[in-house]
């Protein structure tokens, strides 16, 4: 069947950009050099050069930074370099994609299908490889079987960050047809917190800062203006480019003059350079943001027309801040009095002025009453949708994905059974998922049905994802009949848990769409081209249409081949994924104060999408769910005001969990490059806690709570407080066996930090868990595990 | 060909890396060897309680500032590749202006 194309070019939310106009990195390096304006594939000095514009992998968040891949007449990547010609990158790269031949040609990797009989799960050795068409007769086979007794309901999909356009819902609606899509972090304490907060508030999915990605001019449009002030509330944005925002995007604009405010319970390289740093007790910023409200509102420094014709519930809102006088919050989170009165007032008087906020407001219980505050204060401050502020899409952007055919694939009967769909609905409701916690109490206690079956999309929940990953371990293996990974490496949780193994293809070996910001705000659209074919490697989308096929054909018929689920999915059935692709990347126009032009609601009327048309301060929505419709204060589950009796044992504030250059979350241990960077796993600790407890910097040491323990490599420092540490997260040790020898495999469960994380202390509408505020005890110990970084390149440097 | 410098307004470095790397997977470096390497001085805070906190790469004597690149009218990969975008190699007659261009402090200067 001819299908009928759009022109993208007749979308005037998408636009090319011309490099050769202007220069967003600084006004010292406008380029006449290098490869501006290529195409999407050229020739040069006998190697073809593939631009492309990729997410995942390896790991990282979808900024979609636009890469050259050079290959030979042999079609072997040879070089990796930064392709200029993207609007917000400009040809920066970080080294997880300059290592990218380290990753593709790594010696273990895996190329090829593997099977291994359920029985010998944990048996590293037990492995068989197999085609592709006998991993897919095993799988339907299996497929068949569980779910003729046990139902569709008996499967779960656990979901990773993502790693193509989106977190691959379809793998859960439409390929394996069960409502457990399940992102297995206790109370999904990442992202959707935020989401809740700003969905049910806002109308509108995740405001983002400005930084000007999707104007041609970029930071020079005349539609923009750089923020006076931004504050980096709970984030890192340098390393983790989070949720696709290019995190040095600050830089950039502190270059032209923004001046910064930093919430944090350590200090960072931002924080050396902001106006502020207020250091918080680590699970206290409600408390703070709580405050600031206070401030603005008594101080009347608030945008007062903004608030008279857009907002629902000011004076509610302002009733509930005085219950927190700075005062009291100096108290409670550490942070002196007067610097909370200034700091609130310098971002209240800033024009325009942004907050970014980060993962840590999820990382706890109730977090999202953190994310409440903080939209309020985007709101009554006048900076939500102007240049400069907080940017939020329009009505035609959102997380589109994970209703993408869903009530198609699963049928209403199905969608009711969804785990915790009854009891928690503002949290799988709002992102289709089943709750974490609850699908985890399933798979122990089969309550409210059995779990017989798993998927792992891009989730190494051992290692990384997972409070008390022993615990997930076990009720996996205790539960569940087969289990199916998809990965490039052989993970912790594939070894300890899977029975068929299917290979992923790299960014270098696969076609697919990224939008940043997972498209809810987009500033580019980046499109995947393929230059590299190493092993037997199918990327997502490729998986996703054909295991489809094999297990529920009546839902893939409809898609010629994968190019056109790939239009579907990715491109609204509207554009030509041959032609749009040559572009590499295209940048999103969102327009401003949309709330004036009607842009917002499906029914073009002015206002927000919510259901008083205005930001709802006071909220129906979480009034409606059984909730506070104001945002509230209340400690941390461990601590000093809430467990004063277990602070002598364990004396301090464990926080975990920052982000590095050198790794995405459990990722690139095995790239020497890499992991030189950061050989072993790090707990920070002040100097002064360190001289006390007999520890210094590069000794080995043991964290330990009520709930479990770790070992840890001390780096003694200034930046956490006195009091507070802070635990790197994700650890696993490629180089060490498969086999479990009483560590987990690879030994993931000697350094995991989330050993000391429980499950099921999530918040009232089920979000959140304390990944970002325990307690535990720091002691040292004799023994050391220090990496041998020559043992690491003795097997992993040597390239296939 | 012209004499080069390069320069390296340090205070925005935010030791990210990608000099190091870019340089040792363009020459082949083995672990430990360096064409460049950054530098972390501090975290220190000072008794007026401001921060310290400086990440400043080094050009080892493998440098040779990608004169092969500059030739076919390419940036240096760590000036391609640095993040905050900070490295920037230019030649010698033009380091003074850029200097004066420069309205922050903390900037070296290398002929490596």
């Amino acid at each position: 069947m001819e299908k009928e194309y759009s022109d993208w070019h007749d979308n005037p939310t998408m636009r090319s950009w011309h490099p050769e106009r202007l220069n967003a990195r600084s006004e010292c390096t406008i380029s006449d050099v290098n490869d501006l304006n290529k195409p999407w594939r050229f020739e040069e000095d006998g190697l073809t050069v593939t631009r492309t514009s990729p997410w995942s992998p390896p790991g990282c968040h979808p900024v979609g930074c636009s890469l050259k891949l050079y290959t030979d007449e042999d079609g072997k990547l040879v070089k990796v370099e930064g392709d200029e010609n993207n609007p917000v990158t400009q040809g920066r790269l970080c080294v997880r994609c300059l290592t990218l031949k380290d990753y593709i040609y790594n010696p273990s990797r895996i190329l090829h299908p593997m099977k291994r009989d359920p029985k010998k799960r944990g048996d590293a050795d037990a492995w068989e490889e197999i085609s592709w068409d006998e991993a897919f007769a095993l799988i339907k086979s299996e497929y068949d079987r569980i779910t003729k007794e046990y139902g569709r309901e008996s499967i779960v999909c656990f979901a990773g960050t993502g790693r193509e356009g989106g977190t691959m819902a379809p793998f859960g609606s439409r390929m394996l047809c069960t409502p457990n899509y399940c992102y297995s972090q206790s109370g999904y304490a990442c992202y959707v917190p935020r989401m809740a907060a700003s969905s049910y508030l806002l109308g509108a999915a995740y405001p983002e800062i400005d930084y000007a990605g999707g104007l041609p001019g970029r930071y020079d449009d005349p539609e923009y203006e750089v923020p006076e002030c931004i504050v980096i509330w709970g984030k890192e944005p340098l390393p983790s480019n989070p949720d696709g925002f290019f995190g040095h995007s600050v830089i950039d604009l502190m270059r032209r003059g923004t001046r910064l405010i930093v919430v944090d319970p350590r200090a960072n390289w931002l924080s050396t350079r902001a106006d502020y740093h207020l250091q918080l007790r680590p699970g206290t910023d409600a408390a703070l943001s709580l405050a600031w409200i206070n401030v603005i509102a008594n101080e009347k420094l608030y945008d007062a027309e903004f608030v008279e014709y857009w907002t629902y519930g000011f004076d509610e809102l302002v009733e509930r801040a005085q219950e927190m006088p700075p005062s009291r919050a100096a108290e409670i989170t550490g942070v002196p009095e007067e610097i909370i009165i200034e700091s609130a007032r310098m971002y209240a008087n800033a024009t325009p002025a942004a907050i970014a906020w980060g993962l840590a407001l999820d990382q706890k219980a109730n977090g999202m009453q953190v994310g409440h505050c903080l939209i309020a204060l985007m709101a009554i401050t006048g900076n939500i949708d102007v240049p400069g502020g907080q940017r939020i899409g329009d009505k035609t952007m959102g997380l589109n994905e994970a209703g993408f055919g869903f009530e198609e694939g699963l049928g209403q009967e199905l969608i009711a059974k969804m785990i915790g769909a009854k009891e928690y609905p503002a949290y799988c409701g709002l992102i289709l998922n089943s709750h974490a916690d609850l699908t985890l109490r399933a798979m122990e206690t089969e309550d409210p049905y059995p779990i017989r079956m798993g998927f792992y999309a891009g989730n190494n929940l051992l290692s990384c994802t997972s409070a008390e990953p022993e615990r997930w371990m076990k009720a996996i293996n205790g539960s569940m009949e087969f289990v199916i990974a998809f990965d490039t490496f052989m993970t912790p949780s594939a070894q300890a848990t899977c029975d068929v193994f299917l290979p992923l293809a790299t960014i270098a070996e696969r076609e697919g769409v990224v939008q940043t910001h997972y498209g809810s705000s987009p500033v580019t659209m980046g499109f995947m081209n393929k230059a590299v074919t190493q092993g037997e490697g199918m990327s997502d989308m490729e998986l996703c249409f054909n295991l489809g096929k094999v297990l529920n054909p009546h839902l893939w018929d409809q898609y010629e081949d994968i190019r056109d689920f790939i239009e579907h999915l990715r491109l609204g059935k509207k554009y030509c994924y041959e032609d749009i692709r040559k572009e590499v990347v295209l940048q999103r126009y969102v327009g401003y104060r949309k709330y004036e032009t009607g842009l917002l609601r499906r029914d073009g009327k002015p206002g927000f999408n919510t259901s008083t048309g205005r930001v709802e301060l006071w909220s129906y929505a979480f009034h409606r769910f059984g909730d506070d419709p104001l945002p509230y204060y209340i400690e941390p589950q461990f601590g000093p005001e809430s467990s004063p009796e277990l602070m002598e044992e364990y004396p301090f504030i464990l926080t975990s969990g920052a982000r590095t250059y050198a790794f995405f979350h459990s990722e690139n241990r095995q790239i020497p490059y890499c992991r030189e960077l950061n050989p072993d796993p790090l707990l920070e600790i002040n100097p002064e806690d360190a001289k006390r407890k007999g520890i210094v910097d590069g000794s080995w040491v043991k964290a330990v709570n009520q709930f479990g323990e770790c070992v840890m490599k001390a780096k003694v420092s200034p930046i956490v407080k006195e009091g507070v540490v802070h635990a790197q997260h994700a650890w696993w040790f490629p180089e060490q066996d498969g086999n479990d020898h009483g560590g987990g495999a690879y030994d993931t469960f000697r350094s995991n930090i989330n050993n000391l994380v429980p499950n099921f202390h999530f918040g009232k509408l089920g979000f959140g868990a304390p990944f970002k505020c325990m307690i535990c005890d720091v002691v040292p110990i004799s023994e050391s595990y220090d990496t041998d970084m020559d043992e690491i390149w003795e097997k992993f440097g040597k390239l296939v | 060909m012209e004499k080069r410098a390069m320069l390296i307004d340090y205070g925005y470095c935010t030791g990210c890396h990608s000099c190091e790397v870019s340089c040792r997977k363009k020459n082949d470096l083995r672990l430990d060897e360096w064409g460049i390497k950054v530098n972390e001085v501090g975290p220190q805070k000072f008794s007026n309680g401001k921060w310290e906190w400086d990440f400043v790469p080094v050009p080892s004597s493998l440098c040779d500032l990608c004169e092969d690149r500059i030739a076919e009218g390419s940036k240096p990969l760590c000036e391609l590749h640095c993040l905050a975008a900070v490295i920037r190699v230019v030649p010698v007659s033009e380091v003074s202006s850029c200097l004066e261009s420069m309205d922050k402090d903390k900037v070296a200067v290398y002929l490596p």
